[in-house]
């Protein structure tokens, strides 16, 4: 298996596949062969969360391509699905515990309203959907030495990459103290109830604190932080939540190195006007909305980023939106999601927009 | 020569301003380009599962071509059916897929194999130098003559606003070679040879060095695999491999070459000047790329064959959305052409070809001052062929 994956990476076989490549041919007779690309096979949905009402949250069982490298708690992975004929990519946090080349993980979502793709893949997606992968990304990890006491908090669906490190802690039989803070709406709504219901029996070291608001648990205070771990600002903390949440928490801790935080950024909503800041962050350059193409915005700022006809159809100005809503002038189509590859001559910003350029 | 086109499309200038090019009125003009415009928001709203499912089919067969060819060289008396795998597949490759997924008209997909920035095909020309000689300087300024590198291609006379000089007494020559070789000529046509002649361009250097650069790496690449590797791998069939995949290469260049000369150089088609397009509406626009193409007709295996250039005309209009869609756009272009009166250019393959070839010929001698006698031949620009 080695050897054969050894040869369909070899220079030998890139020649002769090229220009498009050993994996076009491969996903043709099987959509998990591949040598570069990384693919997962949707084995397995249970619902974590399901309340009337409330959007269910969902835990998917991957099994990735054999050239999944693995992945240490706390990271998150670039996931796309096809929808219609168009497939969109979005950012996942790996809910299981740390896992090695090839093998099985799990995500947890949310089916955002607003969104489609988590919907789909906590609703519809049926089982044996290919999905299409990144490998393992992101810094938000345990240490190598693990320090003698963590502080977790998380809020909603942000205990996901938590949840990820307290089971591998648990499966490295970690000796040292785990306070694990979570902030849901009410039990109904708890992700991993069941598991952490077990968790506050028998695990050994854990300090498991569940808090609802809506039924009476107090709000996150520095105060009330303070007092289920005393002198936390020399905790080693990992926090992961809404931004209301992640933002308290900082202010906590008033600029201790001991916290590290990870949110992910939400699809912008249009404010439908032209009031805003434009950023241009590969240059570091921002200036107000003017109301005019992207690229007229640019070049008035001072960039000459890459154009060709001006008019939509050559696609030489193509570039990723980071964050925004943008309408195409020609289509009077809005595009509100992150990442999204835009032709910046015929797109206007609609409020705030951030563009690599 | 800066010739910019405006955006946000400017509206028509005003009738008297409007060059006796145009047969419709500025306020003509502008409804025309609005009912385009309605085309194109349709379709693209429309745009989904079928339009994926049929470019992963058409990929799906090309790989399979491919794959059958390079193996039937394994068997010697299978060689012409190698030869004529491999020639659909390069085929099927340059046209229905490359072409086509370089110009986006797949990017909606958001797979990054049949992305337009992705996405190379299996020919000499790197994409990324073709894709600005075509999508933007063809595309942008489709038979503007001065500012379409298309007309011609730097090598030939297709147009009576071409001036004369006795170097094209060899256009057929010349035509005839660029057909053989087409691959090597869409290639090094991205290195502006007629500059480098005229001496205001390196070849290899300055403005030159990134496209050259590109084009030696692309050029080894499919040398290596189609006279080198693959022969190798056939051993002792070394020399029939390497003649089967030479032959494939011609027959394609042969085929796009062909196909491709019928899109803009029927008789018929309209050529414009850069005086007449300066700052453009997009309802003239979209008129200057209707009266400029011209289309092929035929069953689906002409179409997918040619990538859907046999319709080009909505190719031009509409150069961004899925070609499978021109057929049903194009029962619409024509209606919208009657009422008009506008001219839209069809014929079948040998009409095209036969037109073509006569213009190749015509064109290697130079242009009578009158040249009123053959009204259907001439330039819009000098007078618009309306259609009855």
């Amino acid at each position: 298996m080695a050897l054969v994956n050894t040869l369909l990476r070899s220079r030998a076989v890139a020649a002769l596949t090229s220009p498009h490549g050993v994996d076009r041919y491969l996903e043709l007779v099987n959509p998990m062969w591949a040598a570069h690309d990384v693919r997962g096979r949707l084995i397995d949905r249970t619902l974590e969360v399901d309340v009337p009402g409330a959007p269910p949250v969902a835990t998917l069982t991957i099994q990735p391509t054999g050239n999944w490298a693995g992945h240490q708690a706390g990271q998150h992975v670039q996931l796309g699905v096809e929808i219609a004929g168009t497939r969109t990519t979005r950012v996942f946090s790996v809910s299981s515990a740390a896992s090695g080349r090839g093998d099985q993980f799990t995500i947890t979502l949310r089916a955002n309203p607003d969104g489609i793709v988590s919907s789909y893949l906590a609703e519809e997606a049926p089982l044996g959907t290919i999905l299409h992968l990144s490998q393992a990304q992101g810094e938000f990890t345990l240490p190598e030495q693990m320090p003698e006491h963590v502080l977790m908090i998380s809020g909603g669906s942000g205990i996901t990459p938590l949840m990820s490190m307290l089971r591998t802690l648990q499966r490295r039989t970690h000796r040292g103290r785990v306070t694990f803070l979570h902030y849901a709406q009410s039990p109904e709504h708890q992700i991993f109830r069941d598991e952490l219901a077990q968790v506050a029996t028998s695990g050994y070291g854990i300090d498991l604190h569940l808090v609802y608001p809506e039924t009476g648990g107090r709000f996150f205070t520095p105060m009330e932080l303070e007092r289920l771990v005393p002198g936390f600002r020399d905790v080693d903390t990992f926090a992961v939540g809404p931004a209301g949440l992640i933002e308290k928490v900082q202010a906590a801790y008033e600029g201790s190195d001991k916290l590290r935080v990870e949110y992910f950024k939400a699809p912008a909503v249009s404010n439908g006007s032209t009031e805003g800041d434009i950023t241009f962050t590969r240059t570091g350059t921002s200036a107000a909305n003017s109301g005019t193409t992207l690229l007229e915005q640019a070049e008035a700022a001072g960039l000459t980023p890459a154009f060709g006809c001006r008019m939509g159809i050559c696609f030489s100005c193509t570039a990723t939106k980071k964050e925004g809503t943008v309408r195409n002038v020609l289509t009077g189509e809005t595009s509100s999601l992150p990442d999204e590859d835009i032709r910046i001559c015929v797109s206007t910003p609609e409020g705030d927009c951030a563009v690599e350029l | 020569m800066t010739v910019s086109i405006e955006r946000p499309p400017v509206k028509a200038a005003t009738d008297s301003e409007l060059s006796s090019t145009y047969t419709l009125t500025a306020e003509q003009l502008d409804a025309f380009g609005d009912e385009m415009d309605a085309i194109r928001q349709r379709v693209i709203a429309d745009l989904g599962d079928e339009d994926a499912a049929y470019i992963r089919k058409v990929v799906k067969y090309q790989r399979g071509f491919e794959v059958a060819g390079r193996v039937m060289f394994y068997l010697p008396p299978l060689w012409p059916a190698a030869v004529a795998s491999l020639s659909v597949s390069k085929i099927l490759d340059n046209m229905e897929i490359g072409h086509n997924v370089m110009h986006g008209q797949y990017d909606w997909m958001g797979d990054p194999a049949l992305n337009s920035r992705m996405f190379d095909w299996d020919t000499m020309a790197p994409a990324e130098n073709w894709k600005y000689g075509h999508n933007y300087m063809h595309h942008t300024y489709t038979n503007i003559v001065g500012k379409d590198r298309d007309i011609g291609y730097g090598i030939l006379r297709m147009d009576e606003d071409q001036k004369w000089r006795p170097y094209y007494l060899g256009n057929p020559v010349y035509a005839f070679l660029l057909m053989v070789f087409f691959e090597w000529g869409v290639a090094l046509h991205d290195l502006e040879a007629d500059e480098i002649l005229a001496g205001r361009r390196h070849l290899w250097k300055g403005e030159n060095a990134p496209i050259f650069r590109r084009l030696r790496k692309k050029m080894g690449k499919q040398i290596l695999k189609d006279y080198v590797l693959f022969p190798l791998l056939t051993g002792p069939f070394f020399l029939s491999t390497l003649a089967g995949n030479a032959v494939a290469n011609l027959i394609r260049n042969i085929w796009t070459f062909n196909i491709i000369f019928c899109g803009h150089f029927p008789a018929g088609v309209a050529t414009f000047s850069i005086e007449e397009t300066e700052n453009e509406s997009r309802g003239q626009w979209y008129y200057r790329q209707l009266l400029g193409s011209a289309n092929i007709t035929g069953g689906k295996l002409m179409h997918v064959m040619s990538g859907n250039l046999s319709h080009q005309i909505e190719h031009h209009l509409f150069p961004d959305i899925p070609a499978r869609r021109y057929p049903e756009i194009s029962v619409e272009v024509q209606e919208i052409c009657e009422r008009y009166g506008l001219q839209y250019n069809k014929g079948s393959l040998p009409v095209q070809l036969w037109s073509v070839a006569r213009k190749i010929f015509r064109l290697a001698l130079p242009t009578k001052a009158e040249a009123a006698t053959e009204p259907q031949t001439r330039s819009a620009s000098s007078a618009p062929v309306r259609a009855a």
